[in-house]
């Protein structure tokens, strides 16, 4: 099927998502997500922030569609035509989506675990001069224990139902949910302290926003002094396949592999992330990389920098080739010293 | 005298009894549908009737039941909307409670016409003592034979089950009523796929509005062209008026579509004119959702023309000088009655109905109220009315469910009817900190304060 996004026109197998279409394509078209997850099933449609303009609906039924859609959802169409970062009318529904999921969000970045790495963060960043039009109370809920591991901050979620997914999807026993209803609903596991499950702690590599963050690791780190790397162990549960969040040779925090989407390659165990805190536990691979403008980068050595060798003054010294030959004073050979220098100049 | 549909026995004492109604004629249609008619027919005589969807939106009846997927062999169900909860709408309970039997014999016609075997009534919670009502009728029409197997004698068997649900407004919406009826949250699902296709248990399903399923009887027995000769043009046959406010005769009406706004309101054989002698202001057409007219768009229409009971009059003018016919709950005020105030109250409404699936609906209509509350309390800015129409704005048409743009209809329509209210709020905090500001003194009287405010 073909489906053009942007201008640019690709092929795809039926059954596609309009979003899939865009990441292969990549770059500007793709739309930001926050509740969409590719490794869950049946995740999406819920935030809003990937809404697309359809301006031409297949091949067979070219009329374009009223409403926006939302990408995360919209199956490709044969001959379909779809206006992402060219629509005006999508841009601005992504940033009335970005105002309402900012306006009950605590600004509380400086002292959120999840600051550098936060999906909403980097979503109100792309929105570019926001100014805040909300002067109400910002909405807050009790502080909840959900287990040993994971600290749930009820007050930056957003929604999503990535971990209820997950929960869902991965774990035996879903036991925690969505309770109440409209902009008071929240997650809660209802009986506290109920999360125990071994996969639970991909909850906290789902979650897009600082509502679910490690207990282990809370305000041990910005994230960003910490460097990442790709490590492995033999691990009875899981692939074992980590990145490791090191300061020096402290092992601070063990989460999965995250692409540039922010999703999890592969789920971890708890043991992996919690348990193992020390170096020698882990097989070291070499530095992960991270997208080029993820602040994650700012202590980043990910690219091998070759040493920098000015050598101006010698240049300078030696001259260029052609004044290298006597034009003057022919019949007068070079000296000794200034045969070598010649030599050396040639050789190198 | 206009002709009656779902209200024509309802004068006979005892209705609501298995016996009386079925000495009045009841569940002829049953016998006549499955005994003579096969499942196709019945829907072509639907088709032909050419009745609409009576729980808001309008869609053609038998066009839905034919999309319904039979290539696929899954089990089909009916499911019938009883979670009647739009502000302003009480015509589904008053015929479930009064003649429970016309909505079970319709049930029992329509799934036969599916050729569903298991079908659902699905009530709201707070109707519970109608719940009780119909979970009597059931019973006795299991006792009778109109329910089981093999009805009638001609092996078609039918299971038909009432279910409470716990009390949202979101599961009057096809896809959440449905995953209530799983047992699961009442979160709408994202469309496509359809009900029709996968509904119920993933298995195709439609979804109908009592209103609409009670009067498939009437239907099987007249002839859909006996019911499409009553209307006029697309707004076919008779629809249930629940009307409220300032009103001599509150209740509900059963109309033939077609009669003007006028008579409806003015006759004294429905809601009799005014309450007292305070002037009409607005009336809402369709319940709380649809826009909220002022009196100069409610019996003529932007061109001049009369103002119709039917979908297409209602809908006149779009969203500009229109509204909708809805569910049909007919809402009037008269000058005493505060917009604002009434636009907050639907706000708050609807803040607390969200589902809080999808961001813009969850925010948005809690941002609203907040604003629509100060405005109403005196605490109002004069940014808050140019920030309230870029909120609804923004909702409509970017939510998962009709629920967003039911949120965002009746801000949208009070400000553009009624803005000078709004800067009148503003402008006049101490004068509205009373809150029977417009009961002592209605806008006709204080609207001169606004234009000496902009002269200056």
């Amino acid at each position: 099927m073909k489906v053009t996004i942007d201008e640019h026109t690709i092929e795809v197998e039926p059954g596609t998502t309009v979003l899939q279409a865009a990441r292969m394509i990549g770059g500007d078209c793709v739309p930001p997500t926050m509740c969409y997850y590719s490794k869950l099933e049946d995740c999406g449609g819920k935030c809003r922030c990937c809404l697309v303009e359809i301006s031409k609906g297949s091949e067979r039924d070219p009329r374009p569609m009223p409403k926006l859609q939302p990408s995360c959802v919209t199956a490709v169409q044969d001959g379909m035509e779809v206006k992402s970062a060219t629509s005006p009318r999508a841009l601005e529904a992504r940033q009335a989506v970005t105002e309402f999921l900012l306006i009950n969000h605590p600004l509380d970045c400086p002292v959120c675990d999840q600051a550098g790495e936060c999906d909403l963060q980097n979503l109100a960043y792309g929105n570019k001069n926001f100014k805040t039009r909300y002067i109400e109370q910002k909405r807050t809920y009790e502080p909840e224990d959900i287990g040993p591991y994971i600290q749930l901050h009820m007050n930056r979620c957003v929604l999503c139902y990535r971990c209820v997914k997950l929960a869902d999807q991965l774990t035996p026993e879903r036991v925690h949910g969505v309770i109440g209803r409209g902009d008071h609903a929240q997650i809660s596991t209802y009986i506290s302290k109920a999360i125990d499950n071994n996969f639970s702690g991909n909850m906290i590599d789902v979650c897009p926003v600082g509502a679910l963050t490690d207990k282990t690791f809370r305000f041990e780190s910005r994230v960003w002094f910490n460097k990442p790397f790709n490590a492995h162990r033999d691990c009875p549960h899981c692939s074992g396949k980590v990145t490791l969040w090191m300061f020096g040779d402290h092992v601070q925090r063990v989460t999965a592999r995250k692409d540039e989407y922010h999703e999890v390659e592969e789920f971890i165990c708890n043991e992996c992330r919690f348990d193992h805190k020390k170096a020698e536990d882990w097989v070291i691979e070499g530095p992960r990389k991270f997208e080029k403008d993820s602040v994650l980068n700012v202590n980043n050595y990910t690219r091998q920098l070759k040493k920098v060798k000015i050598d101006t003054d010698d240049l300078v010294l030696e001259g260029r080739k052609q004044d290298q030959k006597k034009i003057s004073m022919s019949e007068f050979p070079f000296d000794q010293a200034e045969m070598e220098a010649i030599k050396k100049a040639n050789e190198e | 005298m206009a002709r009656k549909i779902l209200l024509e026995n309802i004068h006979i004492p005892g209705i609501k009894e298995y016996e009386v109604y079925r000495k009045n004629g009841g569940y002829s249609g049953v016998e006549k549908a499955l005994k003579t008619m096969t499942p196709d027919q019945i829907v072509e005589e639907v088709k032909t009737s050419g009745i609409r969807g009576r729980g808001g939106a309008g869609f053609p009846m038998g066009l839905k039941w034919s999309f319904i997927d039979k290539k696929s062999g899954k089990p089909r169900h009916l499911v019938v909307n009883a979670d009647e909860s739009e502000p302003g709408t009480f015509k589904d309970r008053f015929l479930m409670e009064h003649i429970p039997h016309l909505l079970i014999e319709g049930a029992i016609i329509s799934s036969f016409a599916l050729e569903a075997h298991l079908s659902y009534i699905y009530i709201r919670g707070e109707y519970m003592w109608v719940f009780k009502i119909l979970e009597k009728a059931i019973k006795e029409a299991y006792a009778n034979g109109w329910l089981g197997k093999n009805i009638l004698g001609t092996g078609y068997d039918l299971d038909l089950y009432v279910h409470c649900g716990a009390g949202a407004y979101i599961c009057g919406e096809e896809t959440a009523l449905i995953e209530s009826l799983e047992g699961k949250r009442g979160n709408p699902r994202i469309k496509p796929p359809f009900p029709a296709v996968s509904g119920l248990w993933a298995e195709p399903t439609v979804v109908n509005n009592v209103e609409s399923i009670s009067a498939v009887s009437w239907i099987v027995n007249n002839g859909g062209a006996e019911y499409a000769s009553i209307g006029v043009g697309k707004s076919t046959g008779t629809k249930l008026i629940s009307a409220s406010g300032h009103i001599k005769n509150p209740g509900v009406y059963e109309i033939e579509l077609g009669l003007t706004v006028d008579e409806f309101m003015n006759s004294d054989e429905y809601l009799g004119g005014m309450i007292d002698d305070r002037p009409l202001k607005a009336f809402i057409p369709g319940g709380s959702s649809v826009p909220i007219l002022p009196a100069q768009y409610i019996f003529k229409t932007a061109n001049g023309e009369d103002r119709l009971m039917t979908y297409e009059s209602l809908a006149d003018g779009g969203f500009t000088t229109g509204s909708s016919l809805g569910s049909g709950g007919f809402i009037v005020y008269n000058d005493s009655a505060c917009v604002v105030r009434n636009t907050w109250n639907f706000s708050r409404f609807y803040h607390h109905e969200s589902c809080g699936q999808c961001s813009p609906c969850r925010e948005g209509t809690g941002w609203m109220e907040k604003i629509l509350h100060r405005i109403e309390t005196g605490y109002g800015r004069e940014e808050d009315i140019e920030l309230l129409w870029s909120i609804q704005g923004k909702i409509e048409g970017n939510t998962i469910c009709p629920l967003g743009d039911a949120a965002a209809w009746p801000v949208a329509a009070a400000i553009r009817h009624f803005r000078e209210e709004f800067e009148y709020h503003v402008r006049f905090p101490e004068k509205v900190k009373n809150i029977k500001h417009f009961v002592d003194e209605p806008m006709e009287k204080v609207r001169h304060l606004l234009t000496k405010t902009v002269q200056q």
